[in-house]
């Protein structure tokens, strides 16, 4: 379970990658190093991370969110987080954690319709 | 605690802390141990990452440890006590590990801090040279 891969689906130049439950620590950094490459090499607009599973955001899992969320934006993509867990949410805030410079959305629909041109189609 | 009157309703359980997975094995454990307790949503949430952050310093910063589980049963709340325990280098000074933004590991700094803020009681002993203990109590509800 702790070695599963996420799978990274392209949709355009948007990348969209879904949380299981649990995110230890090694398959975070794999994650982390996994997705900044494959930014680079579609030439990505936005990434979406659907953390609809994820029941733990913990300091180190936090860290690595918003690592992912820099490495992305100097690459020239935006990252937004998709369907935080209110109890995550609730914890987060707590812990004194407000992920600087990563964009949320309440779910992937409303991540897709924020990273849609006004006026225009939707991306992917 | 004694003036408490708390009940232990014998249901204790330790677990190791000696490798990068034990992790994931204590935090299943404490999400066990909450539901059982009847903790809610918030609740539960609460305890899993405060005891995420105690076990990863334990694993990170004392070279492994371990920890124990204890559920408390003074009627009528119920809660958990978790102990995390290690046999390494302590911290020199305890106060500053509190402070939000000091780290001197791949956190971010809010580990202990924050782990503090997510609990009801919070207690922490820890000498260098001699390890470190927390000692954490969140009640269900």
């Amino acid at each position: 379970m702790n070695s599963s891969e996420i799978p990274i689906l392209r949709l355009g130049k948007v990348l969209l990658a879904g949380l299981s439950n649990e995110l230890d620590d090694k398959t975070a950094l794999r994650f982390a190093d996994e997705l900044s490459h494959q930014v680079s090499a579609i030439g990505a607009e936005a990434v979406v991370l659907d953390i609809t599973k994820l029941e733990i955001i913990d300091s180190f899992a936090a860290r690595i969110l918003v690592e992912i969320a820099t490495m992305a934006r100097l690459l020239g993509a935006r990252v937004v987080l998709a369907g935080m867990r209110y109890p995550v949410a609730i914890t987060l805030v707590e812990l004194g954690l407000d992920l600087p410079g990563v964009e949320t959305a309440l779910s992937v629909e409303h991540a897709m319709d924020k990273l849609a041109p006004p006026g225009g189609s939707r991306v992917g | 605690m004694s003036d408490r009157k708390l009940v232990k309703n014998g249901q204790v359980c330790s677990l190791p802390i000696r490798a990068e997975d034990d992790l994931l094995t204590a935090r299943h454990a404490v999400r066990a141990a909450a539901l059982q307790a009847g903790f809610g949503l918030v609740g539960q949430t609460k305890l899993i990452t405060a005891a995420s952050e105690l076990v990863r310093n334990c694993y990170v910063h004392g070279g492994g440890g371990d920890l124990v589980i204890e559920h408390l049963s003074p009627p009528p709340r119920a809660g958990l006590r978790l102990t995390i325990s290690d046999d390494g280098p302590g911290i020199t000074d305890p106060a500053k590990a509190l402070v939000d933004g000091f780290s001197t590991g791949p956190g971010l700094g809010h580990g202990l801090g924050g782990a503090k803020r997510l609990v009801h009681e919070f207690h922490l002993e820890t000498e260098p040279g001699k390890g470190t203990t927390v000692v954490i109590t969140r009640w269900a509800g």
